[in-house]
């Protein structure tokens, strides 16, 4: 019996040689219960065949929770990001986005921009000091005076690439994407014009990353917004 | 000249006569009593567990829309139908609604104003729900927050779009009636019969639909691929397929309310059923809808399997590669899965189904297990298409479909295109 036993013993381990796990089962950990997600959301970003799969590490917590809200609950639309988050509860999505938010990794230099000076430096203008006539308000105000966000919910603007920026906002501009109401990026966006568009997102494409999100704002945020809730409005 | 005046009598006559028998057969069964029963918190409360059982919200909730409010498009191949705001509401949900009014649109298929409905409306199942929970899901529906969301035309083509063409379609395949218990069964065998041919409806998705998108077997629970979603919802009744015939009751009940057991978990349009309807049926009912679905006849037993269609060697060879760089991980190099993780591919029925939408699917969009109260934090299998073009797809499918003992029928790439479009790659 002993032997037929260990011989059922033998066989199995044979049948598992060559797994990546050899016989061990598979961490029971967030990370592999995310492997769906980091198949596609490296740690740098990646274009892919369909379109460009942001870095998700790193990211403010809110900001991310928010993003899965929107993708479920249809104010954001990409039908493979729909299809996975779906049928989880917010709970798990919240876990999922700490989880992300939580990740330290290196973020890879900014790729040398063919863009004209003058669109550069009409792109750092608008980030910094905004548009007073076209009550368009900085970047800064809200992103952060380094860009890279403020927590819990909003998120860097550098360390992205100009395609990906300059679809974003457009989807903003066009109401493809949306967020919680009072949509502020969305008012944000409808003020810029196509050409402003993208000497924002050329200029910070070529910004390096300096530093995480800063702490949450302390000062007053230019326009309500529903996905931020903890921060008072001038 | 005579003979002309007969002609015409025997024309009006025939005319007359089919017009009044799709009359007829369109408005049977349709009582004049009124109820004079008065909501209660009992009746409410049952009514909102009905409402999960059913699924009424999976329809009639637009994406991040208020509950119930309806407007969202339910494509199917004759055009879309949107469906109706079930909200209180006065003027474009069910506010002017009486008892008798809803009892009329869930069992015969009319709606408050005469007109037929589209069983896009799964009424040909609701038929069978009994007056007693069709007036407590009314009592639930009237106590939920009424929200105003106009009425969306359907987008139907024509003949579709004509009431004519409904009034025929009904006088062919429906037939309006309560759940009749079979008394040579035990009541929990007819409680779960009741829940899955009435308000379950699970005959919508797991039985084959005709080109008219009506299901006249629909009791037999054969298996079908659902319309318009690149799924095939197996059959209930077959071994081959998702039979449960030979599983303890248990771990029925596992898969209703948690989505996973060791040897199956759900993916695709069923986890959306299990996360919104079955994850909340009471051990009681799921028990019964296990033992109902374990009585099933098998029919397979009699029907011998097509020889499945060779895989090349160079597409086994090709399938390999792909498989242990991109599966071997969590699936196990021999299929061999990590049980409650990870389910086996080998001696998997769902990878073997004679239709290979379902393992196809399962690779371009991968996708989680529902998330439950029992397994509320599932693990996830990645969305391959963005990294599989269509060829290497139907390799790595009909490698797992024919390797570790599998047999099953070699994918084509066009097989993998057709359901990759509209699917993932919209």
């Amino acid at each position: 019996m002993r032997i037929v036993r260990l011989g059922v013993a033998f066989l199995s381990l044979a049948a598992f040689a060559g797994g990546a796990w050899a016989a061990s089962p598979p961490p029971d950990t967030l990370a592999q219960r995310v492997a769906a997600c980091t198949a596609c959301h490296d740690d740098s970003g990646r274009r892919g065949a369909d379109a460009y799969y942001p870095r998700i590490a790193g990211k403010p917590a809110g900001y991310l929770y928010h993003q899965l809200l929107n993708f479920k609950e249809g104010r954001r639309f990409y039908a493979l990001m729909t299809y996975q988050v779906e049928h989880l509860p917010d709970a798990y999505l919240r876990e999922i986005a700490e989880h992300f938010a939580a990740l330290e990794r290196p973020y890879v230099a900014p790729l040398a921009t063919t863009v004209r000076p003058e669109a550069l430096e009409r792109g750092r203008l608008l980030v910094h000091e905004g548009d007073a006539p076209a009550k368009l308000p900085a970047c800064t105000e809200c992103h952060g005076r380094r860009l890279t966000g403020v927590v819990p919910a909003i998120p860097a603007l550098v360390g992205l690439p100009r395609d990906y920026l300059i679809a974003q906002l457009n989807a903003w501009r066009s109401g493809v994407r949306r967020a919680h109401e009072p949509d502020c990026m969305a008012d944000v966006a409808r003020r810029l014009a196509p050409e402003d568009v993208a000497a924002i997102a050329s200029w910070l494409a070529t910004q390096p990353v300096l530093g995480r999100a800063e702490p949450v704002a302390s000062r007053k945020l230019p326009l309500a917004c529903g996905s931020v809730t903890d921060a008072a409005v001038k | 000249m005579r003979r002309g005046i007969l002609a015409l009598v025997i024309v009006v006559g025939v005319v007359g006569a089919s017009t009044a028998a799709l009359w007829w057969l369109n408005v049977r069964d349709e009582s004049t009593t009124t109820t004079q029963a008065t909501p209660t918190p009992a009746s409410i409360a049952t009514g909102a567990y009905l409402a999960r059982i059913g699924n009424c919200a999976g329809c009639h909730t637009r994406r991040g829309g208020a509950p119930f409010a309806g407007g969202r498009g339910i494509p199917t191949p004759f055009g879309t139908v949107y469906a109706s705001n079930l909200t209180p509401d006065d003027d474009t949900g069910l506010g002017r609604w009486t008892r008798d009014d809803f009892w009329r649109a869930m069992h015969n298929g009319r709606s408050r104003d005469g007109r037929l409905l589209y069983p896009a409306f799964p009424y040909p199942h609701y038929t069978e729900v009994l007056r007693e929970d069709v007036d407590a899901l009314f009592d639930y529906l009237r106590s939920v927050p009424a929200a105003r969301e106009r009425r969306r035309a359907h987008e139907l083509r024509f003949p579709y779009d004509t009431q004519l063409a409904l009034a025929v379609w009904r006088a062919l395949y429906f037939r309006p009636g309560v759940y009749e218990p079979d008394r040579a069964r035990p009541a929990d065998w007819n409680r779960g019969a009741y829940l899955v041919r009435g308000l379950g409806h699970c005959g919508a998705c797991h039985a084959a639909r005709n080109p008219l998108g009506a299901s006249p077997d629909s009791d037999t629970l054969g298996g079908g691929l659902i319309p318009m979603q690149g799924w095939y919802a197996p059959s209930l009744a077959s071994k081959r397929e998702a039979g449960v015939q030979d599983w303890p009751s248990g771990s029925v009940v596992a898969l209703l309310t948690t989505g996973v057991t060791p040897r199956a978990s759900v993916l695709g349009p069923m986890a959306e059923v299990v996360y919104a309807s079955t994850q909340h049926l009471t051990l009681q009912d799921a028990t019964a809808i296990a033992t109902f679905l374990k009585s099933l006849p098998d029919p397979s037993i009699d029907t011998p399997r097509a020889a499945p269609a060779e895989p090349t060697p160079q597409q086994m060879e090709r399938g390999r590669a792909i498989y242990d760089d991109r599966c071997a991980g969590c699936h196990g190099a021999n299929g061999e899965g990590w049980p409650g993780q990870y389910p086996p591919l080998a001696g998997n029925r769902a990878v073997l189904l004679d239709n290979a939408a379902n393992p196809i699917r399962a690779v371009l969009s991968g996708g989680f297990s529902p998330g439950t109260a029992g397994n509320p934090r599932p693990y996830g299998m990645p969305a391959f298409a963005p990294f599989l073009n269509d060829d290497e797809t139907a390799s790595v499918v009909s490698y797992v479909r024919n390797a570790w003992g599998n047999r099953a029928s070699a994918v084509a790439d066009w097989q993998v295109a057709r359901l990759a479009r509209g699917a993932v790659r919209e």
